[in-house]
């Protein structure tokens, strides 16, 4: 089981919780089943097209997925998750 | 509402008058139990938008939020708000602040540095409906 992080504005879609335990083998799948377990958070974080919201950023410990292989980055136990929204403006 | 403490308020001036100089708008954190007014942490971020663009947008960079996001999680709060400097206009969401408002819980503070004396003023933005709210700076403890 993975750790998964979440930002304040997705956890009333997670019963309220600021960390939930996931499984997979890549973060994808780890996403997968966490929409297994929260439905509400079905599109709230990959686009109906399977890829990353842009509005997201998701680090697997130190580092940004983006950066790493996106939603097939492998994941362990180990492993953290955190996922936190996009800050910009004007 | 918002209370901060001089201290914390102190810090986001400081940062948005540094950044000002470049000129750069300068983003940053702010930490707190949830559903409370109190700003326990102030975290500085870098702008991690193109430097020629920085002067009037800014792009939280996402590791630098991830720290803070860690640190605050670590004393029992969350990131409940964001911060960020205006260099030549006034302390108000820009559409483009509402349009990309991150959470509906969160408290934005703006600093306007366009005067001499800086103006910082705190708002929520929900539904992309902006209110201004109390920032209410805490009274200093006694000696």
């Amino acid at each position: 089981m993975v750790e998964v992080r979440l930002p304040t504005v997705l956890r009333s879609h997670a019963a309220g919780q600021s960390s939930v335990k996931a499984n997979g083998a890549t973060v994808g799948e780890v996403f997968d089943d966490l929409v297994r377990q929260f439905p509400l958070l079905a599109g709230q974080v990959i686009t109906a097209d399977g890829t990353l919201h842009k509005f997201v950023n998701v680090y697997r410990n130190d580092d940004d997925v983006r950066f790493l292989d996106s939603l097939a980055t492998p994941v362990e136990d180990s492993d953290v998750i955190t996922i936190l929204p996009a800050v910009a403006g004007g | 509402m918002l209370r901060i403490s001089r201290a914390h308020w102190q810090a986001i001036v400081d940062h948005a008058t540094a950044e000002a100089d470049k000129p750069a708008e300068a983003c940053g954190l702010l930490a707190g139990e949830l559903g409370d007014i109190d700003v326990r942490a102030v975290y500085p971020c870098r702008n991690a938008a193109p430097p020629e663009r920085q002067n009037f947008v800014y792009e939280l960079d996402p590791l630098d939020h991830l720290k803070a996001d860690r640190d605050a999680r670590a004393s029992g709060w969350d990131i409940i708000g964001v911060y960020h400097s205006h260099t030549h206009t006034e302390a108000l969401p820009s559409p483009t602040d509402i349009a990309q408002a991150p959470d509906p819980g969160w408290h934005y503070v703006l600093v306007s540095l366009r005067l001499p004396t800086p103006v910082v003023r705190s708002f929520t933005i929900v539904d992309g409906e902006v209110a201004e709210e109390p920032l209410v700076l805490e009274r200093p403890a006694p000696k």
